[in-house]
């Protein structure tokens, strides 16, 4: 009897995480047809960054973090630190998806009265937790918050996310030393492993492999996943709760583009809008993709 | 006459704000010794964080702490602070962060290291920043006023602080105003008579500027002394009301004469279309190892020098 009801109970658990991963899925294809929209409106942005950050995205705004959109400033919330602040199209998606303000306001990207700038400002976007867009500061700045949390014993836990390329800056690097030394378990921080920047392949402009053994030589706990696996990412983040005593890094491993496939893996996306006919395109694409 | 260096004088005023304050936190990157955050970091270690040589992570963590509320000093010499403008300029000023920065180490005045360790460009880039605040106090009383003002008021500001020890300017009625020249001496002419010179000054030069003043009375040369410790926002009223008053104005400063105090002098008296001519005293090339007090002779700003200047300047204006 008590053997059937575990496995019952373990068939229903099995059942909600089906249910909750088609939910996400389903938010995240809405998101990426908004991220195509909203570049196509503005005529310039980074699609291809905003694309292979948006799964991540979608499961921190819409499963992980806890927040208040109607109370951006409420003291215990989870924070969000976009340190590649170019993909900034996939955030704002999600902070107008999750309640931040309208859903309309995404059209206005860029544009000169708009409160959406071309990279993230803190206080002038409900949601934004800091001004970032110059690579290798967003993390940093993401640690102290992590500090905060601990030095006020709140517990809430501060995400992050940084580029492949902006894994090239020396700052990244003091970072990551600096959070290991001060144990730094409330910090969690993906890594957009998406092999692009706008010079090139990341592998020819200046490689960074072997990435995991880097990051696992500096003290911190490493995971590698598949970025646009919903549900590798919400085991990720979980598998974070049992480790203490270190920061958390997971490289995600993405495609620059996806879910576009004239996009994928093409660098020239990194930062170019679509014209109107292939913002359709992508659009019908996105749409007539089975979940 | 007590007889210290503004950065010790910060390191007493921190340690007195954070018994009261338990949100003020310090930030060092291998530098507290010399930035006189020893104590603080002894009396509070639970606040104090220790980056090692990385200034840039330095910098942008205090943005993060700030925004998470902490009140974060984060301290190094001036010129390794805004060697990292862009951290500056995008963790802290763009995103509206609450964190003082702490420069020491200002200027020539710091001697034997020699130009890599001289902040001699800081205030000119700072300047550049939207809403950045400037201080940078005389003496003791003012140094421990500026750093408890910085500490209550919510934004970004930069302090910059003397290595080497200063003469006190002020008693102990001394009274903070931000924003305000602090007028030292005043000039003896009245009845729409325009007094000889004005002389503006601040930091590590003020004492010097200020007796070289009283020798140039000596001189018959009847002349105003103002300590400018604001120097952003700049007391705009005050400086065209003494160009107004004064034939010709001096500025100042251990500091690059380009962006720094006469220069922000400069743009208010142009912009006001104010004719008086102005001399600029200041830093006009590179640094180099000395004495202190070898390299203000030097430099122009022992008090004979200061004094033969605007001499000279006076006498050729007048000519």
């Amino acid at each position: 009897m008590l053997r059937e009801m575990k496995a019952k109970s373990a068939q229903n658990a099995f059942k909600l995480e089906e249910e909750e991963i088609k939910r996400l899925k389903e938010i995240s294809r809405d998101l990426r047809v908004w991220i195509i929209r909203m570049l196509a409106e503005a005529g310039s942005g980074h699609p291809g960054g905003s694309l292979s950050a948006i799964d991540i995205l979608t499961v921190l705004y819409f499963h992980t973090l806890r927040h208040r959109p109607q109370e951006p400033q409420w003291p215990l919330r989870d924070r969000f630190i976009l340190s590649k602040g170019h993909g900034v199209p996939a955030l704002y998606a999600c902070l107008a998806k999750a309640g931040y303000f309208p859903m309309e306001d995404l059209l206005t990207l860029r544009k000169v009265s708009s409160i959406l700038q071309g990279h993230p400002v803190a206080e002038t976007v409900p949601g934004i937790e800091a001004s970032t867009g110059s690579l290798g500061q967003g993390l940093s700045i993401a640690q102290g918050f992590a500090l905060a949390s601990k030095m006020d014993g709140t517990h809430y836990r501060v995400f992050s996310m940084i580029g492949d390329g902006e894994t090239q800056e020396g700052q990244i690097w003091e970072t990551a030393m600096s959070a290991a030394k001060w144990q730094l378990e409330n910090l969690i921080v993906f890594l957009d492993y998406n092999k692009g920047q706008i010079d090139g392949p990341v592998k020819e402009i200046m490689d960074l492999e072997p990435l995991a053994s880097k990051w696992t030589s500096f003290n911190w706990d490493v995971q590698e996943i598949d970025g646009h696996d919903i549900a590798q990412i919400l085991n990720a983040i979980d598998r974070t709760r049992g480790i203490p005593g270190k920061p958390h890094l997971i490289i995600a491993h993405t495609i620059k583009g996806k879910g576009v496939s004239f996009m994928e893996h093409k660098i020239e996306w990194h930062g170019k809008a679509p014209t109107k006919e292939e913002r359709d395109a992508a659009i019908r694409e996105i749409e007539d993709t089975p979940i | 006459m007590a007889h210290k260096a503004t950065r010790s004088s910060f390191g007493e005023a921190i340690v007195k704000l954070g018994e009261k304050d338990p949100q003020i936190v310090v930030l060092d990157a291998d530098l507290g010794k010399s930035t006189m955050t020893g104590d603080f970091a002894k009396k509070f270690p639970e606040r104090y964080f220790e980056f090692g040589i990385a200034e840039q992570n330095m910098i942008s963590t205090a943005s993060g702490l700030a925004l998470a509320g902490k009140i974060p000093f984060a301290t190094s010499f001036a010129c390794f602070l805004v060697g990292r403008y862009e951290n500056i300029r995008m963790s802290v000023a763009y995103s509206r962060a609450n964190v003082k920065l702490v420069g020491t180490h200002a200027g020539v005045g710091i001697g034997e290291d020699g130009y890599s360790q001289m902040g001699t460009e800081d205030i000119a880039l700072l300047r550049s920043l939207p809403d950045f605040v400037i201080l940078q106090p005389a003496d003791d009383r003012e140094t421990q006023a500026a750093v408890q003002w910085a500490s209550l008021y919510k934004g970004p500001v930069y302090l910059r602080f003397t290595r080497q020890k200063v003469h006190d300017v002020h008693d102990d009625h001394y009274q903070f105003k931000f924003g305000k020249g602090d007028i030292l001496k005043s000039a003896s002419s009245k009845d729409g008579h325009k007094a000889k010179v004005a002389i503006f000054t601040t930091g590590g030069v003020v004492y010097n500027s200020l007796k070289a003043a009283e020798e140039l009375d000596k001189e018959g040369i009847d002349s105003s002394v103002i300590n400018i410790h604001t120097i952003k926002p700049l007391d705009k009223d005050l400086v065209l009301e003494l160009a107004r008053a004064h034939k010709q104005i001096v500025s100042i400063e251990d500091h690059s004469i380009i962006g720094g105090l006469g220069s922000a002098i400069a743009e208010i008296v142009a912009e006001a279309g104010i004719s008086t001519k102005l001399l600029r005293l200041g830093v006009k090339e590179f640094g180099y190892s000395g004495s202190p007090e070898d390299l203000y002779e030097k430099f122009g700003f022992s008090i004979p020098k200061i004094k033969q200047s605007i001499l000279s300047f006076i006498t050729t204006e007048s000519k």
